[in-house]
């Protein structure tokens, strides 16, 4: 970031200058460029530049199978690989009707939630980092690094987990792993207490975040903000409870909310749904059902090893699942769940053949950014760096 | 042709009082309520939808491309209503020889970079859009790829410098 402020001989006044920031810049979490205008240290106009990470998924989603469009959608936000693996996997379930058992869905929520835990640990150790606080960043990736070893536990992956699968999960769970996740939830709530003890009285964590990024409630419902940002702004709105999925409305939580609408209000409304999470998670453990882990539909999920290696059917069924993939009815859905940072729905469109027609996902950051300009326009540098770190976006979200 | 289910939903019902002939044809299925707008209405159904009818915010604009099936385009507009907690897809559908619509800008700023997505992607363009210009693909780009004719691994010479 290059700064270079030229006073012009005839006035002896300062001129605007026009400021890249991005697209390699740190604050920016990812390959953002946004193009400042600005008079000395306020910034006139702001505007985002995206598309640096557009890989083009939605196409590539109309050329695969449906199963085989689980892996794309781990690649999207990959901080939040279980929510949108949930979402793709809930939307054609929708188009193929059908009926999800009881310990699938209780694992669904448990992983999801681990995600939200993961995605908002990540947004806490960089926020906090972009501001100053680096020893946050330390703590945050210590516990954010067992919940990636939970993650390989049960998927075998760290990142891209493709665990939520069409129809259930693709394994039921492995030996010791719950009593991995009772471990690591247990403590965990111990550890946001030590991050609150490090940040909600800090001076300069209060001076860098109080009545900075504040965006008016009603101009972020006309953008299409979601999430934290507007919960934050006082609005109680929750995809998990407003359209419960995945027995979400079995589980008891609350919906933190803060009136403020700015930074430090974003961050206590994460703190607290954290805490949530980790009730919803002990839940989850508590009543966590036996039973089969995917449904019972022999033409869309693959049957079992075991099976196939004595009854003639499963091979069949095996050959023709992995070869030709199974037809989905045509149709469309629409379905949306509360990703950590807000509404993310897959929008699928099925002709009745093996491979989507359509699919567009709409993502949480991408809607979030959009209100970028309307928080930091007329605001300092050094605060639309805290604004842009409370909005929380990964910018794979944001392209696709 | 609209399906009874459809009809019965109190804001579809007051559209077609207030709108007649903006609505042509309406259907539910998996419990989502899809209605087909014609593109002259589009704009004032929208700005009705959401000032007397509580639907404060747009989810996503998105398009599907029925190449070779003409009138090729259909526009998707999902909308969201959180005070009464519901939801709503409008639809319209363009021709593809000069696919265009006006803009929701007016209605829900949101709409802007939505609108810049479908029209980056599938070439449709939006009337009186404040700032219609591609989004993720490079400005020099030809083509929109997400056209069904346009193929997977793209052209060898599609993006040009400058």
């Amino acid at each position: 970031m290059e700064e270079t402020l030229i006073a012009s001989p005839e006035t002896g006044s300062t001129r605007k200058m026009t400021l890249n920031m991005g697209p390699q810049h740190p604050s920016t979490h990812g390959v953002l460029r946004i193009v400042l205008e600005l008079d000395g240290e306020t910034i006139l106009t702001a505007a985002p530049d995206i598309g640096y990470l557009h890989t083009g998924i939605e196409k590539e989603f109309e050329v695969k199978l449906y199963a085989q469009g689980t892996p794309l959608t781990d690649r999207v936000d990959y901080l939040a690989n279980l929510s949108n693996n949930l979402c793709y996997a809930l939307t054609v379930e929708r188009l193929l009707g059908l009926e999800i058992p009881a310990r699938a869905n209780y694992t669904r929520v448990m992983m999801a939630e681990l995600t939200r835990l993961n995605s908002h640990l990540v947004w806490l150790g960089t926020h906090a980092l972009d501001i100053g606080a680096m020893s946050m960043f330390f703590y945050c990736m210590r516990e954010r690094e067992d919940i990636l070893r939970i993650f390989e536990m049960f998927s075998g992956q760290r990142m891209m987990t493709s665990y939520i699968r069409i129809g259930g999960l693709a394994l039921d769970h492995p030996r010791g792993g719950l009593d991995a996740v009772k471990k690591f939830v247990d403590s965990f709530p111990s550890k946001v207490d030590e991050y609150e003890s490090l940040l909600d009285q800090n001076p300069i964590w209060k001076n860098r975040t109080q009545g900075v990024g504040y965006i008016a409630l009603d101009d972020m419902l006309d953008l299409g903000v979601t999430g934290p940002m507007i919960r934050a702004a006082g609005v109680a709105w929750d995809i998990r409870k407003s359209e419960p999925y995945s027995g979400y409305d079995q589980f008891d939580f609350d919906i933190p909310t803060r009136q403020e609408g700015d930074v430090y209000a974003r961050y206590q409304v994460r703190m607290d749904e954290m805490r949530q999470s980790t009730r919803i998670i002990q839940q989850t453990l508590a009543g966590m059902p036996e039973g089969p882990f995917k449904a019972d539909a022999p033409k869309v999920m693959l049957p079992e090893r075991e099976k196939m290696k004595t009854q003639m059917e499963a091979l069949i069924y095996h050959f023709k699942i992995v070869t030709e993939g199974f037809a989905v009815p045509k149709g469309e859905a629409y379905v949306a769940v509360e990703s950590p940072r807000g509404e993310l729905a897959y929008y699928i469109v099925s002709d009745g053949g093996p491979k989507p027609y359509r699919v567009h996902m709409r993502t949480p950051s991408f809607g979030n950014l959009q209100a970028l300009p309307a928080m930091i326009e007329g605001a300092l540098i050094a605060d639309s760096i805290a604004g842009l770190g409370s909005m929380d976006f990964v910018l794979g979200d944001v392209d696709r | 042709m609209i399906a009874e289910s459809v009809l019965a939903r109190p804001d579809v019902a007051a559209a077609l009082e207030t709108l007649p002939g903006a609505i042509s044809a309406g259907a539910e299925s998996h419990g989502e309520v899809t209605l087909a707008v014609s593109p002259d209405h589009l704009v004032a159904l929208a700005d009705f939808f959401k000032s007397q009818q509580g639907f404060e915010r747009l989810s996503a604009v998105t398009c599907v491309d029925w190449y070779p099936r003409e009138p090729r385009f259909e526009v998707v507009y999902q909308l969201h209503s959180l005070r009464f907690n519901r939801r709503l897809r409008l639809k319209v559908t363009l021709g593809g020889a000069s696919p265009e619509v006006e803009s929701l800008v007016g209605v829900w700023r949101g709409a802007n970079w939505y609108e810049r997505e479908v029209f980056d992607l599938f070439g449709v363009t939006f009337l009186h859009h404040p700032n219609l210009r591609r989004i993720l693909m490079p400005e020099g780009w030809q083509g929109h790829p997400l056209r069904k004719d346009f193929p997977v691994h793209g052209y060898k010479y599609s993006y040009q410098e400058g």
